[in-house]
């Protein structure tokens, strides 16, 4: 609501396409529009696999204790506040992103999406042992025996058949990704350049809020910040929104 | 026992030395006696370690005087205090002229600062011409072999529109020139210097009273930026410290500012690596 007095003045396209540049006069938020794009998307290409490697490896392959132990240790992590990830980030991370692409400050998109990652996969891991766990028995008890690999029975029975609960972890770790302010502004160097690869700073939309919100009120700056919070807004949205159609698709 | 007894006399003048010690040096204290109440301090993050001494010193002497500080730079000091959101606000530069009449400041300015551009010490570039100092926030000068150090990218680091610091160091050293979208972005002078305590190949900068040799001062055309070359005005990106109130100062941050203001305000200003202004 309070994006309104932007939205009227008719700056929206300007704030919405422009460079930030305060010193110049301009105000765009374009490049934290795409870091938070990148820095979600990335973070979920990576703990996807990983969350549904564990919640597999947790439910169905390794139920004894092996597994458990696993899950109270996944239960542990979701515990951690996200500033203790975030300084594990600063000091082991950083540095080691740093020398081995010796590209820039480390502290990069890669970066921030690696310890998002990190961050967002107990939740889904959670999440998607919950639905794996609704699969009936009777469907891996008969893939077992037709003799199918355990590769083949993810695949084919329990993927398939708890599709719905791995959208729902999939829709809530996005939504966490994105609104994740610590990790990113943390980690991700806060530059507010357009980024063009993996291994450049970049700002995202939570991170600005809070920058910007921190040091200033009663600015254009400070303005912009609700635009901000809307364009993040609705960005949530339509990933809620396309994970939902997709997943009337598949049923 | 006859121990403990030889060492009775030596106790009880020592006691006696400490007490007349701390008589002495509570004079300056004493406008706080009797005080009570909570003062709200907030803006530039250079000013705050003498801050929390001052805070610590008059906290311990009256314990129903509460004293909070916070950073956000200097804008957000100067806003804060402009909207009664705190008693004092501090900058590191002088309020323009829009925001004295905006808000009716009144300024109290207690120390001189420089702002010294730094690096890791483990760089062995240590001196930089003007010239080459705006080519890297410029983002023209991108690599360190460019300037006789390894070959690594140069990682710049800069401040938020709201600091004080960034202000005086972009006028006085930068010239107004350009700072490069590449830069990273801290949010205090404390977090610029472990920013580039961390990082060999970081370049950033901070406030002359945050040096020490965790981070590496480059000498700007010739001029090493210390205590001693801010002083003497040799090194010229410097600036004052102020402390803002709205009106004229009243209570708790009157008395506080007279305490900075006095000799033993300014000496924790020299001892915090400030250049006191009396």
């Amino acid at each position: 609501m309070l994006s309104l007095p932007v939205l009227e003045s008719g700056m929206l396209w300007k704030i919405l396409t422009d460079s930030w540049s305060p010193d110049h006069g301009r105000f765009g938020i374009l490049a934290m529009i795409a870091g938070t794009f990148y820095i979600a998307s990335l973070s979920l290409v990576i703990s996807f696999p990983i969350s549904l490697g564990c919640s597999f490896f947790m439910q169905i392959t390794h139920k004894g204790i092996a597994g458990r132990l696993l899950k109270k240790f996944v239960q542990f992590m979701t515990a951690i506040p996200t500033v203790i990830y975030g300084f594990v980030g600063v000091f082991l991370l950083v540095p080691l992103v740093r020398d081995l692409f010796s590209h820039g400050s480390g502290m990069s998109i890669l970066t921030a999406a690696i310890m998002l990652g990190l961050l967002i996969s107990p939740t889904m891991i959670l999440f998607f042992c919950a639905s794996f766990e609704r699969v009936p028995k009777i469907y891996t008890d008969a893939v077992d025996s037709l003799g199918a690999t355990s590769f083949q029975k993810l695949l084919y029975v329990v993927l398939p058949q708890a599709w719905p609960g791995v959208l729902t972890g999939l829709i809530l770790a996005f939504g966490r990704a994105m609104g994740d302010t610590l990790v990113a502004l943390m980690l991700s160097g806060n530059s507010v350049m357009l980024p063009t690869s993996v291994l450049d700073s970049a700002r995202t939309l939570t991170a600005h809020i809070a920058m910007i919100i921190a040091a200033d009120f009663d600015s254009i700056e400070f303005k912009t910040i609700f635009v901000s919070g809307a364009v993040l807004y609705l960005m949530t949205g339509l990933g809620i929104f396309l994970a939902r159609i997709s997943g009337r698709r598949m049923e | 026992m006859k121990q403990v007894f030889k060492l009775f006399p030596c106790f009880i003048v020592l006691s006696i030395i400490a007490f007349t010690a701390g008589i002495v040096c509570a004079s300056e204290l004493d406008a706080f006696k009797g005080e009570k109440g909570v003062l709200r301090i907030a803006g530039g993050t250079a000013h705050i370690p003498v801050m929390k001494e001052v805070a610590k010193r008059i906290m311990k002497m009256n314990s129903d005087i509460q004293i909070t500080i916070a950073g956000g730079g200097s804008g957000a000091g100067i806003k804060q205090v402009g909207e009664g959101l705190v008693d004092i606000g501090n900058s590191g530069r002088k309020p323009t002229d829009e925001e004295i009449s905006k808000y009716n400041l009144s300024m109290y300015k207690w120390a001189i600062d420089g702002v010294g551009t730094v690096v890791h010490p483990s760089n062995p570039v240590k001196a930089l011409s003007g010239e080459q100092l705006k080519g890297i926030y410029a983002g023209k000068i991108v690599n360190w072999n460019e300037l006789g150090g390894e070959d690594r990218p140069i990682n710049i680091y800069t401040r938020d529109n709201a600091s004080g610091t960034r202000d005086v160091f972009w006028k006085k050293a930068l010239g107004k020139g350009d700072i490069s979208e590449k830069a990273n972005f801290v949010a205090s002078n404390g977090a610029m210097k472990a920013a580039v305590t961390n990082n060999p190949y970081a370049i950033g900068y901070v406030s002359v009273g945050y040096m020490d040799e965790t981070v590496a001062p480059i000498a700007l055309d010739g001029v090493i930026p210390t205590l001693k070359t801010v002083q003497s005005g040799e090194y010229m990106v410097a600036r004052g410290l102020f402390s803002n109130t709205k009106g004229e100062y009243t209570g708790l941050a009157k008395k506080l500012i007279t305490y900075l203001l006095s000799p033993e305000g300014q000496k924790i200003v020299s001892d915090m690596g400030f250049i006191p202004v009396n």
